[in-house]
């Protein structure tokens, strides 16, 4: 068993409107960065935890954003295990 | 008289004003602690408005896994009437028992203020003593409450009338066709924006919400009136 540092990223879905990414993107612009052309805000989770194997640190993290962490209605997930971390 | 259980989380907020108005409908109403396990016989359940666990991750994500939504979702699979308001609608479509999601306001803004809603579907245990149609002033409380469904869903509920409330004059939240409220398949759980609870006598603003504690007595009379049945075979209305 070792420990695994698991990033998971949770965004709304595309389709869907993002009114917290727009605010965000207006108040870029108007800073000046006209360069910005869309912004999406979404949540970014940092979960250590123990696991046998990469693998299973994955299936597992997997599990949590079905089971919570992302809403299968409005949100897409990403998880990557980023590493194991140093005892 | 029906037994009401009002389920109490952490964070809930109108749980007060919700048991007030249920038992000034004549329903014997009582609070229920989210870690208990057991409705003590309720014929409905109710979960009220608030801010459970601080609405962290996301509104109501956390409160659908608490120990009593298990004997909820019980409930209503074995066709008890479940009436989730504001929080409590959030927490029933995290916990699966409606259709959808509720996401940030299309503007941003936390929202406290009377909207107004029609009602079209009368036919579930906490609208039937209204008239379809009717408009309705009652106040909308929160920072979450843009209802979101899938194309194909949004579709399925129109067809077969599930949206029991819609807001007119002005969407507030940007909800997908304006709904405020809808119902499950099989008409027993309901969830829906706005406070009636708010909204029960014309001393705190209007008595437009009051008949939905009414109708939850009102359909238990015609419950154990199973033989009162009009020559069409529709329940007569009280």
């Amino acid at each position: 068993m070792s420990a695994f540092r698991v990033e998971v990223r949770v965004m709304p879905r595309a389709a869907l409107l993002d009114p917290q990414g727009q605010a965000v993107e207006h108040a870029l612009q108007a800073l000046g960065f006209a360069e910005v052309a869309r912004v999406r805000m979404g949540k970014h989770l940092v979960l250590e935890l123990g696991a046998a194997s990469r693998d299973e640190a994955l299936a597992r993290a997997r599990a949590m954003c079905e089971r919570l962490l992302a809403n299968p209605v409005t949100e897409d997930y990403e998880v990557a295990v980023d590493g194991e971390v140093p005892r | 008289m029906r037994r009401v259980a009002v389920i109490r989380f952490p964070g809930s907020n109108c749980d007060v004003d919700t048991l007030a108005a249920a038992r000034e409908a004549g329903a014997d109403a009582y609070f229920v602690w989210h870690r208990d396990t057991d409705l003590r016989q309720a014929d409905v359940v109710i979960l009220p408005g608030g801010f459970s666990y601080g609405d962290y991750l996301r509104s109501g994500a956390i409160a659908r896994f608490s120990p009593v939504m298990t004997a909820v979702a019980a409930h209503a699979r074995a066709g008890g009437a479940v009436l989730g308001i504001c929080n409590g609608f959030q927490i029933l479509c995290e916990a699966g028992l409606l259709p959808g999601a509720l996401m940030r306001n299309a503007r941003l803004r936390f929202l406290s203020r009377p909207v107004w809603v029609r009602v079209d579907q009368t036919e579930t245990p906490f609208s039937c003593l209204y008239d379809k149609g009717e408009v309705l002033e009652l106040p909308i409380a929160h920072g979450d409450g843009r209802y979101v469904v899938d194309p194909h869903t949004a579709a399925e509920l129109e067809a077969t009338e599930r949206v029991v409330w819609r807001y007119v004059r002005e969407n507030p939240n940007g909800s997908t066709n304006d709904i405020a409220g809808v119902t499950n398949a099989g008409g027993n759980v309901v969830g829906l924006m706005p406070h009636p609870e708010r909204r029960t006598a014309p001393a705190v603003g209007g008595p437009d919400g009051a008949r939905v504690f009414h109708s939850m007595e009102a359909r238990h009379a015609t419950q154990h009136a199973v033989d009162m049945r009009a020559p069409d075979d529709r329940h007569l209305r009280v």
